[in-house]
């Protein structure tokens, strides 16, 4: 899987999930700052990534996923 | 050889009075939010809070507890001499000991009643109607109370960013008695030990004593972790409840459970897909998490709201530091 096939799941799942207007989600937007998304909406984010992409990220980890280019490291990563 | 005589058992249990206790002083987000550089509207979308109440000086548990108590025997059209067991299931007892729970004994009258206090968080109060249901089921007790109070307010840090909005006090209470029918099902519960650091205290009282110059212990919790195992957890946890009762989600007619935030609710909910007709306690929004004391108070509100009818099912389920959980489905009053 292609850092862009991530990048286009991961819009995908921010808009289901937090409501992320997937145009608006591009690889140095902060999940928090620029995207809105709460640190229980990251939770939410993180459990339909591990579905979907069939990675475990662990809760310490999901501090450390600041941006959508951290999030796309750990699955390339991950994998 | 001598037999012990058997004590006479009835065949179920049922809730006969539900009441709560509900602070005066109530507390907006605005007065909130300015002590942890946030706003009302943030509290709203993160936990769906709109305010909760501080007890005042004379608002002790124990007194809390009596109130709600009070109004639960009123609501059962039962006197408080009939009492012979009261639970207090609460986090928030200033001292070591004694327990609460006889101070309410006391309080209310009820001079032939057992009394303990039970410490389970926000499992109490369900840990607490199984410990009641089966003290009648087993002869032992014939009025049982179980109720759930909390001062919060004692111990959650006004500074801490993720926990000081959350949490309210209150109480509330449920009368147990002895029913022709099993309208208490049996319980669901469980701890997970190994999450305990999940929701506890940024030290222990022997800890605070040995430090010098150091903080009032206070509550902290780890946020996304519990919200992550509640979400996921619990849903199982719901469905063994109503395996447990032999019914199916579209037989009830209310779903209560601990209010610890709306999110958790709403997530829960979809994940049991529940019918319309099922009402979804949402009592935490006026009242925060009043940890034991949430589930009699939501209850509460919905019987209150007509949004509940007498002889509906009811799923309650309380899920906490512990981390621990404890559920079951009841006939509402």
């Amino acid at each position: 899987m292609t850092e862009e096939q991530i990048l286009s799941e991961l819009a995908e799942i921010l808009n289901e999930v937090a409501g992320v207007e997937a145009s608006k989600v591009s690889a140095d937007k902060s999940f928090l700052d620029d995207l809105e998304v709460d640190s229980l909406s990251m939770v939410e984010v993180v459990m339909a990534a591990e579905d979907k992409f069939g990675v475990k990220i662990p809760d310490e980890e999901v501090k450390n996923l600041r941006t959508v280019q951290d999030a796309i490291n750990f699955i390339v990563k991950a994998k | 050889m001598t037999q012990i005589k058997a004590p006479f058992r009835p065949n179920g249990t049922k809730v006969a009075g539900v009441g709560g206790y509900r602070p005066k002083r109530v507390v907006t987000n605005d007065e909130v939010a300015p002590l942890i550089d946030s706003s009302d509207q943030w509290i709203r979308e993160r936990s769906g809070i709109i305010h909760r109440r501080f007890a005042g000086p004379d608002e002790t548990v124990a007194e809390m507890a009596k109130l709600a108590t009070l109004k639960a025997l009123e609501f059962a059209n039962i006197e408080p001499e009939k009492v012979d067991l009261l639970i207090l299931a609460t986090a928030t007892n200033p001292a070591q000991l004694p327990n609460l729970a006889m101070e309410v004994t006391h309080k209310i009258g009820a001079t032939h009643a057992g009394a303990y206090d039970l410490g389970a968080a926000c499992s109490g109060f369900s840990y607490g109607v199984a410990a009641a249901s089966e003290a009648i089921l087993a002869g032992d007790a014939e009025v049982a109370v179980i109720v759930g109070s909390e001062r919060m307010s004692d111990f959650v840090s006004q500074y801490d960013r993720g926990t000081a909005f959350l949490f309210g006090d209150g109480a509330g209470a449920f009368v147990i008695t002895s029913d022709e029918e099993f309208k208490i099902a049996p319980p669901v519960w469980g701890a997970d030990g190994s999450m305990a650091e999940a929701i506890c205290m940024t030290k222990s009282w022997t800890d605070f004593q040995a430090e010098t110059a150091s903080e009032f212990p206070s509550l902290k919790m780890e946020g996304q972790r519990v919200f992550r195992w509640a979400i996921t957890e619990m849903v199982q946890v719901a469905h063994a409840a109503l395996a447990k009762a032999g019914i199916q989600v579209a037989d009830l007619g209310a779903f209560v459970p601990h209010q610890a935030n709306q999110r958790i609710t709403d997530h829960i909910a979809k994940s049991l897909n529940l019918p319309e007709h099922v009402a979804i306690a949402k009592d935490g929004i006026q009242m925060g998490n009043t940890t034991a004391a949430t589930i009699p108070l939501a209850l509460e509100t919905l019987m209150e709201n007509n949004e509940v009818k007498s002889g509906d099912l009811a799923l309650i389920m309380g899920f906490g530091a512990g981390l621990s959980y404890s559920g079951q489905v009841i006939a509402i009053p």
